[in-house]
């Protein structure tokens, strides 16, 4: 066990170090999971309809992510390298559980709007991505660390997405009517103002997906690809 | 394109000094200009093409569409006034001067709309990019208004033109390297951004919807699409054909988008478009046999009304004609291999009666038949161009 060696050895780090602060800063801006590495791609598109659904669906992979990070981390050096896949499976499906069994009791709204996709979220690739990449070759603290910024990286796009496409598509935001009423016909709609019907459909969720990455890649040159 | 030129230089001394149509001359001047300038035509060599540029293409482009704009401002004006007096049965031909002024009134701020927009976002992104303008959007920016209903509010084309000029074009690097049709795309999204305002019976005629009521403004279209469900307009197809004539759909007594309802007119740009090769008449001949095709394999399975419908009444109704001729045969989004043209038209053509006919919530099946076409042609020609390549290998092989 080398690992356990070296991780002895090492000096102890502060634990806001410049390197763990670029753990949490990076996944928001420069290696976002979903606009640069392009993963959690199905449940962004699915659950963006509205800013609260989006505000619970970024909570939900955030707790499974950091929980589960830390828990893997833990046991990185206990799990057979041949079945390590089936662990965090198990791992990730339990907390998963705890999220969806929360969600029925306390918000029951919520939970069955997002129906199946709290289910979904072990099949996460970010979720996955992490442990496999992150929390199996790391320290706990700095796997947490990790897992916050891949964690608010992926819920920041679901909100920012689920602002568009809830303002414009139902005129509304987080379930306060922004534009007037849309049924009584007041504020903006009495100018003649509709709400866009599209909005409202995937593919226009991928559309604005689309467009921060295009806005994200035309300020920072660096991370267009040389082909 | 040599034709036109032919004719061009003959009447120019008519218009030089002295001439009888001296008075003219500034106006033969620009368009003059605007045709043929840059002359610069290769002399000598292997080339083939003559100086024909992206300008010159564009403005062919526009001309051919002036009947379907004539006609569509025309047609326009009569269905307002149908809508206003309450009654399908008034004189087409009456009242001309009239209709045509009320017509223009509804068709002009499309096109203003649509070209401000669209110019402004290309200008937007020539700066940006720091590219002169492109004359890409000229035709783009007539055939939106063309394939709007009369009644859709302006806002409404201004943001789909935006969506589509973003989205359609400038994100895959501008005028040449656009996917999908930048027209068709700005039609699908305001279809299922802003549906009741792209269908149903209100939209066709401008003011149905505030003049009389129990006045249905429906078209040829949704009037046959009622057929696929329990309560279809008419009792049976003799009640259509009465309604609607053959003759009626080819010449464009009918509701519907602004330029799409007469066929002869479109005929007519198709012409100009095939004499100056600017058109691929490979594409428009087999959109319109595939279309029939597909027309005929419905009429054999037959069952209702829609079906039924004699395969020729599909090429003249609804935007079938319009499509075919100036949509499909963009030539920076249809095939560009010979034999993927055909390919490329024939499906299209079967495609969009498919939809037309079996999916009575998506009436204009067109549209989305040739973006779908659109798609798909990258791929037909990487077939057609693998194919050429196995059969010359093989040539070589047993030579």
């Amino acid at each position: 066990m080398s690992e356990v060696a070296q991780d002895a050895k090492a000096p102890r780090e502060p634990l806001f170090s410049k390197k763990n602060k670029k753990l949490v800063t990076d996944p928001l801006t420069d290696n976002n999971p979903v606009t640069i590495q392009v993963l959690g791609i199905c449940s962004a598109l699915a659950i963006t309809v509205q800013v609260e659904q989006g505000v619970v669906m970024g909570g939900a992979v955030l707790f499974v992510l950091i929980l589960g990070n830390l828990f893997i981390s833990l046991m990185r050096n206990l799990i057979p390298s041949r079945i390590r896949i089936i662990v965090q499976l198990v791992v990730v499906a339990a907390l998963v559980i705890i999220v969806n069994e929360v969600l029925k009791a306390f918000l029951p709204d919520v939970s069955e709007k997002l129906s199946v996709f709290v289910g979904l979220i072990i099949t996460n690739c970010i979720i996955m991505g992490r442990f496999e990449a992150f929390a199996m070759a790391n320290k706990p603290w700095p796997s947490i660390m990790d897992a916050v910024g891949n964690g608010v990286g992926y819920a920041g796009l679901l909100i920012l997405v689920a602002v568009f496409r809830e303002l414009f598509g139902s005129g509304t935001l987080y379930g306060y009517p922004v534009f007037g009423d849309y049924i009584q016909g007041n504020g903006l709609y009495a100018l003649g103002y509709v709400n866009n019907n599209m909005m409202i459909l995937p593919p226009m969720a991928l559309i604005i997906v689309g467009v921060i990455i295009w806005v994200q890649r035309s300020r920072n040159k660096s991370l267009v690809e040389s082909n | 394109m040599k034709f036109l030129e032919n004719i061009v230089h003959k009447m120019e001394p008519k218009f030089a000094k002295g001439g009888k149509l001296e008075k003219w001359h500034p106006m033969f001047e620009s368009f003059t200009t605007l045709a043929f300038t840059p002359a610069i035509v290769t002399q000598k060599g292997a080339h083939i093409r003559d100086g024909v540029d992206l300008k010159r293409t564009m403005i062919t482009v526009i001309m051919a569409m002036v009947p379907c704009l004539l006609f569509g401002i025309y047609n326009t004006g009569h269905w307002e006034m149908v809508a206003a007096a309450g009654d399908r049965g008034l004189d087409f031909w009456a009242n001309g001067g009239a209709k045509f002024m009320a017509g223009l009134w509804v068709v002009l701020p499309l096109i203003v709309v649509s070209y401000g927009v669209g110019l402004t976002i290309e200008f937007i992104f020539g700066f940006l990019r720091g590219h002169s303008l492109h004359e890409g959007f000229l035709v783009s920016g007539m055939l939106i208004p063309l394939v709007m209903p009369a009644d859709v509010p302006l806002w409404m084309v201004g943001v789909a033109t935006a969506f589509a000029v973003i989205i359609g074009k400038e994100i895959f690097g501008g005028t040449g390297m656009n996917i999908l049709n930048v027209a068709l795309t700005a039609r699908a999204f305001l279809f299922f951004a802003y549906p009741t305002s792209m269908s149903g019976d209100k939209v066709w005629m401008a003011g149905t919807e505030s003049k009389v009521d129990g006045f249905t403004g429906s078209t040829a279209l949704g009037d046959l699409a009622t057929f696929m469900s329990d309560k279809p307009v008419f009792e049976n197809l003799e009640a259509y054909t009465n309604n609607y004539s053959f003759f009626d759909s080819v010449w464009g007594m009918i509701p519907g988008s602004i330029g799409e309802t007469s066929l002869i007119a479109i005929l007519i740009g198709a012409l100009i478009l095939l004499i100056t090769g600017v058109g691929s008449l490979r594409i428009m001949a087999s959109f319109f046999i595939g279309g029939y095709v597909m027309g005929l394999i419905l009429n054999a399975f037959g069952g209702n009304e829609f079906l039924d419908l004699p395969a020729h009444f599909h090429l003249a109704i609804g935007g079938f004609a319009f499509g075919a001729v100036f949509m499909a045969t963009d030539p920076v989004t249809a095939s560009q291999t010979a034999t993927g043209k055909i390919i490329y038209g024939f499906l299209g053509g079967l495609i969009a009666i498919l939809i037309r006919v079996l999916n009575p919530a998506y009436p204009e099946g067109v549209m989305l038949a040739i973006l779908f076409m659109n798609v798909m042609a990258p791929i037909i020609d990487h077939y057609v161009v693998q194919g050429n390549i196995k059969r010359r290998l093989k040539r070589v092989k047993t030579a």
